[in-house]
């Protein structure tokens, strides 16, 4: 759906990373763990297109004064990383938003009996909250959380709240162990799996690592992608990935906004 | 009094001249849930092929200031999966669909044609020659006036449905394509494609897009195509729709005053899903103000 928006919060939760929440339909709280909104950052044409970010979470607003009815909300995460980005950085509590949205396949929740584990990079950890917040409701859930420094490292207590175990590990060693969270993942994989599942967001050499170290231990792993998009319905094509069976000769591609952006790992390319 | 906002486009009778325009309205399901469909003039449906085709590598798009690059590279689903899967749902819309398509030879052009001929549920064809993201064909039909009358001419002996011929704005003269296709049996011309750009990543000293080039569209674009449109319309006797930037009802009746019959609205679509059913309301709201009794009047009425 498309609608108008109101900002409720927007601030910033780790140097470069910011949070906001904005109000939503009432039907917005459909919302799947994994979907994702298109924002439009204002009404002129710099910038002209929407910015994808993934939903960090949805619930309900209780305004401070009393008798006030209570505010369906949506809140994504984001990383100041261009124009768009940084104009949103500075908007207020107030100020309106156009969002298309929830778009997109979410994640698939599995079943109660399997070990959960989330693999998160920086702003990855995006679209893993609401993913953990339901998961805890059936399945111990671990979560794999890293970044260059700690700044990279988002809302670990938020995580924590819920329940999850959480392992951190940054390239400075700056927070938790100094090395690569897919080396943190490995180590933790070596001594027996029983029925595991993994969920993995953030950059692409990571996903890519993480869906190596998946198909090798055999364990079912679901990636969220991210790419370069203008619609987010699936018309312009410009964020399709490689499938599979992909080759010059024999095209596969995938659209990341309509087919995605959550993908069976073993369903991609990764070597394009 | 409610203004007349129809027009008729080489004899496809639209309930107003706001058309979407090719490879930015998918199959036109993809917005069913954001628009209402039977409120567009007409769809113009992603470039179609014979076979399906993979497109280009990634990054395919990147933002420039007011405007978009894409180097898509024709991507779509081929004929027998258009008549198979897109097909259905566009008999399901009263709305006329129009069929972009193209080929790599002369031959596969006039296939195209003769096949799509044979579909009822498709209200005319626009020929693609003018794509700028393709190696072979596409462009090489577009730059040359010969080649361009070459497979206008083969292709309207193919079809008896409504021929459109969209024109690409990287030649040295848009009037001497115009006239060329125009001659060759166009039923009407639709312009302008995309204009050929480039974006360049500094810190990593490399293009931006996988392609290096691609098709720059978006507001950036209006004046470029506003000038074409109306030179165009200058030396032609067939009926223009006129493309390039179109972001609201002002643009759109912009182009109407140069001398365009109809619209299509594209990189606008991207970022706001409904924006075509919005300009043909805000186009009508104008002419009710106005007090202008029906949009044909407005046609080249540049004073």
């Amino acid at each position: 759906m498309q609608f108008k928006s109101m900002i409720l919060s927007n601030s910033e939760v780790s140097p470069g990373y910011w949070k906001m929440r904005m109000t939503a339909p009432t039907e917005f709280s459909l919302a799947q763990p994994g979907q994702f909104v298109m924002v439009r950052v204002n009404s002129a044409i710099d910038p002209l297109l929407r910015r994808p970010f993934g939903i960090f979470d949805v619930g309900m607003h209780t305004p401070d004064y009393s008798g006030a009815a209570a505010q369906p909300y949506f809140e994504i995460l984001y990383r100041v990383v261009g124009k768009g980005t940084s104009m949103l950085a500075g908007l207020h509590e107030t100020d309106q938003l156009d969002v298309l949205g929830p778009l997109g396949k979410g994640f698939d929740l599995g079943t109660a009996a399997e070990r959960k584990i989330i693999v998160g990079g920086g702003v990855g950890l995006a679209p893993l909250y609401m993913l953990a917040r339901e998961l805890v409701k059936q399945s111990s859930v671990s979560l794999y959380a890293g970044g260059r420094t700690r700044d990279d490292i988002l809302c670990i207590t938020e995580f924590e709240r819920l329940g999850v175990e959480c392992y951190v590990a940054t390239e400075d060693g700056s927070l938790g162990k100094c090395g690569l969270v897919t080396e943190a993942l490995v180590s933790s994989l070596s001594n027996g799996n029983g029925e595991t599942s993994i969920y993995a967001c953030g950059p692409h050499g990571m996903l890519k690592a993480v869906a190596g170290i998946a198909a090798e231990h055999d364990i079912y792993c679901q990636v969220s992608l991210e790419g370069y998009m203008a619609c987010g319905v699936g018309a312009c094509l410009g964020c399709v990935t490689p499938g599979r069976n992909h080759t010059v000769d024999t095209p596969d591609f995938r659209c990341v906004c309509a087919e995605g952006p959550v993908f069976d790992g073993k369903e991609l390319g990764w070597g394009c | 009094m409610k203004p007349d906002m129809s027009v008729t486009i080489a004899g496809i009778n639209l309930r107003n001249p706001v058309m979407t325009a090719s490879g930015t309205f998918g199959y036109a399901e993809e917005f069913a849930e954001y628009v209402d469909l039977e409120t567009i003039g007409a769809f113009v449906t992603k470039g179609l092929s014979l076979k399906p085709k993979a497109g280009n590598p990634t990054p395919r798009i990147v933002e420039t200031p007011g405007g978009m690059l894409n180097a898509i590279g024709l991507q779509n689903v081929g004929i027998d999966a258009f008549i198979a899967k897109k097909v259905p749902f566009l008999r399901s819309v009263n709305t006329p669909a129009i069929v972009n398509f193209f080929g790599n030879t002369i031959d596969e052009y006039v296939e195209m044609a003769s096949r799509l001929n044979e579909i009822p549920e498709i209200a005319g064809l626009e020929i693609n020659i003018s794509c700028p993201n393709v190696k072979q064909g596409g462009i090489v039909f577009g730059t040359d006036p010969q080649c361009a009358a070459e497979v206008v001419s083969a292709c309207r002996k193919a079809t008896t449905k409504a021929l459109i011929v969209k024109l690409s704005p990287n030649v040295t003269d848009v009037t001497v394509m115009a006239r060329a296709c125009q001659d060759a049996g166009a039923d009407a011309l639709s312009l302008i494609n995309t204009l050929t750009g480039m974006a360049i990543d500094l810190e990593r000293r490399k293009p931006v897009l996988a392609n290096i080039t691609g098709g720059l569209s978006g507001p950036a674009i209006k004046p470029v195509a506003l000038r074409m449109v109306w030179q165009v319309s200058k030396c032609v006797k067939v009926p223009i729709i006129g493309i390039g930037g179109i972001m609201n009802a002002t643009d759109a009746l912009e182009f109407i005053l140069a001398g365009a019959s109809a619209v299509q609205v594209g990189t606008a679509s991207f970022i706001n899903p409904s924006a075509a059913q919005e300009i043909a309301a805000g186009m009508e709201k104008w002419l009710a103000d106005k007090g202008v009794a029906d949009i044909k009047s407005l046609i080249g009425a540049l004073e």
